[in-house]
């Protein structure tokens, strides 16, 4: 097995936020790593950011697959307190917010489209640029 | 290898990486490898407002798959040498398959 110099040896048994390709968010302790960036975290909670809220989620340990992981970012405790001006909700809150927040980005793509269909251009295949 | 080698050139240098889901992160290339994943070091994002998860982040690492571009510092790339060494690698590739 060949580590490069990137690899995650000094991220070992820090605290974490770990950015998936679908969006979500995990912040947990890494206690295991490999080449793919296969991650074990522990203590782990999924934080939903909504505009200037958040909300925490306990979830225990969690194994990530390589594949689906976008960042791995160390957290600062000097920069943490940045996020101080975030404010933190409840959870049920903060899905409804969520959904809020995709129900308008829906239709401002479905809007867009329909412009766009109307003047002739059929962008799917642009859009779609990226397989990701 | 060639491009793994280039980056290890630019170990140091501010670079801005995008990535597919549209973040751009700028940061000192602290260290690449074979797979291209990349770390930073001092990171900043331009939209601090959209992605507020990035405030908490000093040093990161980007898995190679999600990158889409990395902008690079111009004066920091040697095209000619870049060339040459482009140029070195497809002719051995060449003198591999005669063999």
């Amino acid at each position: 097995m060949s580590f490069g110099n990137a690899s995650l040896c000094d991220e070992v048994d820090k605290k974490l936020i770990v950015v998936l390709r679908d969006g979500k968010k995990f912040i947990g302790v890494m206690r295991t790593f490999d080449q793919f960036a296969n991650i074990i975290l522990q203590d782990t909670i999924e934080r939903i950011y909504v505009g200037d809220k958040y909300s925490d989620k306990h979830l225990g340990v969690f194994f990530i697959r390589g594949d689906t992981v976008v960042i791995l970012g160390e957290i600062d405790p000097d920069k943490e307190v940045k996020e101080k001006k975030l404010t933190k909700v409840s959870w049920e809150e903060i899905n409804l917010a969520q959904q809020a927040e995709r129900e308008k980005l829906q239709q401002m793509e479905q809007t867009k489209r329909r412009i766009m269909t109307e003047s002739g251009l059929t962008i799917d295949s642009i859009l779609n640029l990226d397989d990701f | 290898m060639l491009f793994y080698s280039f980056y290890k050139t630019l170990v140091g240098k501010e670079i801005t990486v995008e990535l597919k889901n549209d973040l751009s992160i700028t940061g000192l290339l602290q260290s690449v490898d074979q797979f291209l994943n990349i770390k930073l070091k001092d990171v900043r994002v331009e939209e601090e407002d959209k992605y507020p998860y990035m405030l908490s982040v000093k040093n990161c690492f980007i898995r190679g798959s999600v990158v889409r571009y990395v902008h690079l510092p111009a004066s920091e790339v040697d095209v000619e040498t870049l060339q040459d060494h482009s140029r070195l690698e497809a002719r051995e590739q060449k003198k591999a398959q005669q063999q």
